[in-house]
């Protein structure tokens, strides 16, 4: 087995630097330590994959990049700016520069499609024509100008989805997180969802963070990925490298599972 | 009373005689039911949307104020619209000089139908998806964004329904107000039909509030509806 080198060094190199980030849910009498100190340093233009089972701490752990969780401990920078440490008008602010996409989508139901896409651009409060102009390019760099006018109520799964990727990209982000995004969808859709931020990925030389527990969606479009594990990053690398020889249980875990049920046997007990 | 009688009573139910009665008292609800309902829509959507917005998981939090704001409103709503109404009509004197007649009972009636209102507005915007409130904080969106531009506009079909339950119980409390000296369907219902024994007159009353409901309930049902159908959510 070769070990293939799939970050080339760059001048980007810890775009996105997380250390010691630490979060503590407390509802009422309980306590849920969630994540436990996480260390992270992605590079600019990468794609870089999160994966770990359910209740890992996946979703909470992207949705500190953007503060949409407070982290209690650590820190978070993106390039010379400090997350951690803005105020909440910076912050909504920076916060056009980083899009996320959601596993339900979350569009507005009240909106068209050209409508959810205006949306980021309106509360950034550009100017009407720009809006439009911008609006009609996104959507067809997500191939739905036809389906400008339409509800998302008429839309597919995988076209709601596009179109939640053209909210996300509105406002020229430097930075795409993605919880989920095609966990909801049928695998050919998810094959043409990932395909989309391939393209966008390599046009826009966008970072993007995506989390899943899909092993197949990493192995797609990811050039690194962190194994997470009950809080902690258990192991990280270049996708090929943790694929070919993976060094903690969770990711030999997660492989097995990936090569198919099959590996556990039949459901009569007998081996294969 | 006996078949005759009775048909006699429904002829005369519709006698010009008896709508000479009804009539002007049709135009003194219909004045306040509607001066009541803007009152009424105004104030209980600001009150839902303060309920909804500083409750402790709400989008600008303030436990404190959203307690006793939740508090005085559940004061009001525990008491029978009766006893808020003629608690409140020294009020109306304050603010307006008169404490009797219809525009008197407009304050009092408002006060009334505000809390509940204000109630039907919070749940209907707590129907929103957390999550479209977090895609608009995402792209950075600011509080009055979200208020304006995701919760009402995504709860708007809700809150046409929530409207429409208010109108209706500001329909009835108004018919009650009247037996306190505001005029009205509710006025000459009790003054002719239960201390005359004007049966007739009553019948007459009760078949218009019949209609003004049924004809509110129908125009909320249809513009609800209406909102659905255009977002293809039905
Ligand atoms: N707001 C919250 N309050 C309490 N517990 C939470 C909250 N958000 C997440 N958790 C808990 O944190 C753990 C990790 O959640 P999450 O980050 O969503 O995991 P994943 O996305 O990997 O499935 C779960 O056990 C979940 O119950
Ligand atoms: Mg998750």
């Amino acid at each position: 087995m070769t070990p293939v080198k799939n970050t080339v060094p760059s001048p980007h190199r810890g775009f996105i630097r997380i250390s010691g980030l630490k979060k503590t849910f407390q509802p009422r009498d309980k306590r849920f330590d969630v994540l436990k100190g996480v260390d992270l340093e992605i590079d600019r233009g990468d794609v870089f994959g999160v994966v770990g089972f359910s209740g890992a701490g996946k979703s909470t752990l992207i949705r500190c990049i953007n503060r949409l969780e407070e982290p209690d401990e650590g820190d978070i920078s993106i390039g010379e700016t400090e997350i951690t440490r803005l105020s909440k008008r910076e912050l909504d602010q920076y916060r056009q520069k980083i899009g996320i996409i959601f596993q339900q989508f979350n569009l507005l139901d009240a909106r068209t499609v050209a409508g959810n896409v205006s949306f980021p651009l309106e509360v950034a409060g550009e100017k009407k024509e720009k809006t439009a102009k911008r609006v009609m390019e996104i959507l067809d760099l997500v191939d739905l100008s036809d389906k400008a006018d339409f509800y998302p109520g008429q839309l597919s799964g995988g076209q709601k989805q596009r179109v939640g990727i053209a909210r996300a990209l509105a406002n020229n982000p430097d930075i795409l997180l993605s919880d989920e995004a095609t966990s909801a969808l049928d695998p050919q859709t998810t094959l043409s969802v990932l395909d989309l931020l391939k393209s966008i990925n390599e046009k826009l030389k966008l970072t993007i963070i995506l989390i899943t527990h899909e092993l197949n969606v990493i192995r797609y479009i990811c050039k690194n990925m962190a194994v997470l594990e009950d809080g902690r990053i258990v192991e990280k690398g270049p996708v090929r490298r943790v694929f070919e020889d993976p060094k903690s249980e969770t990711a030999k875990l997660f492989l097995k599972i990936d090569a198919g049920f099959a590996n556990f046997g039949w459901s009569d007990g007998e081996g294969i | 009373m006996n078949k005759t009688t009775f048909i006699e009573t429904l002829q005369s139910a519709f006698s010009g005689k008896t709508w000479a009665i009804v009539t002007p008292a049709i135009y003194e609800t219909l004045y306040m039911v509607f001066f009541t309902t803007i009152l009424t829509a105004f104030f209980g959507m600001l009150l839902g949307i303060f309920l909804v917005v500083t409750d402790r998981d709400g989008i600008y939090p303030s436990p404190r104020f959203n307690a006793l704001l939740g508090s005085v409103v559940n004061g009001f709503r525990s008491l029978p619209s009766m006893i808020v109404i003629i608690l409140t009509l020294p009020l109306s004197r304050m603010i307006i000089g008169i404490s009797y007649g219809p525009k008197a009972c407009i304050i009092a009636l408002a006060v009334t139908c505000v809390p509940m209102f204000g109630r039907l507005v919070e749940s209907s915007i707590l129907e929103v998806s957390k999550g479209k409130i977090e895609a608009a904080r995402s792209v950075g969106a600011k509080n009055r964004d979200i208020v304006l531009k995701v919760l009402l506009p995504e709860a708007l079909p809700s809150l046409i329904r929530s409207f429409t339950i208010a109108v209706i119980a500001i329909v009835s409390t108004t018919a009650l107000a009247g037996t306190l000296g505001a005029g009205g369907l509710g006025d000459v219902a009790v003054r002719f039909g239960y201390s005359r024994f004007k049966t007739d007159v009553l019948l007459a009353a009760v078949l218009v509030m019949i209609v003004l409901v049924q004809a509110v309930q129908f125009a909320g049902n249809g513009l609800s509806k209406f909102v659905l159908k255009k977002r293809h959510l039905i």
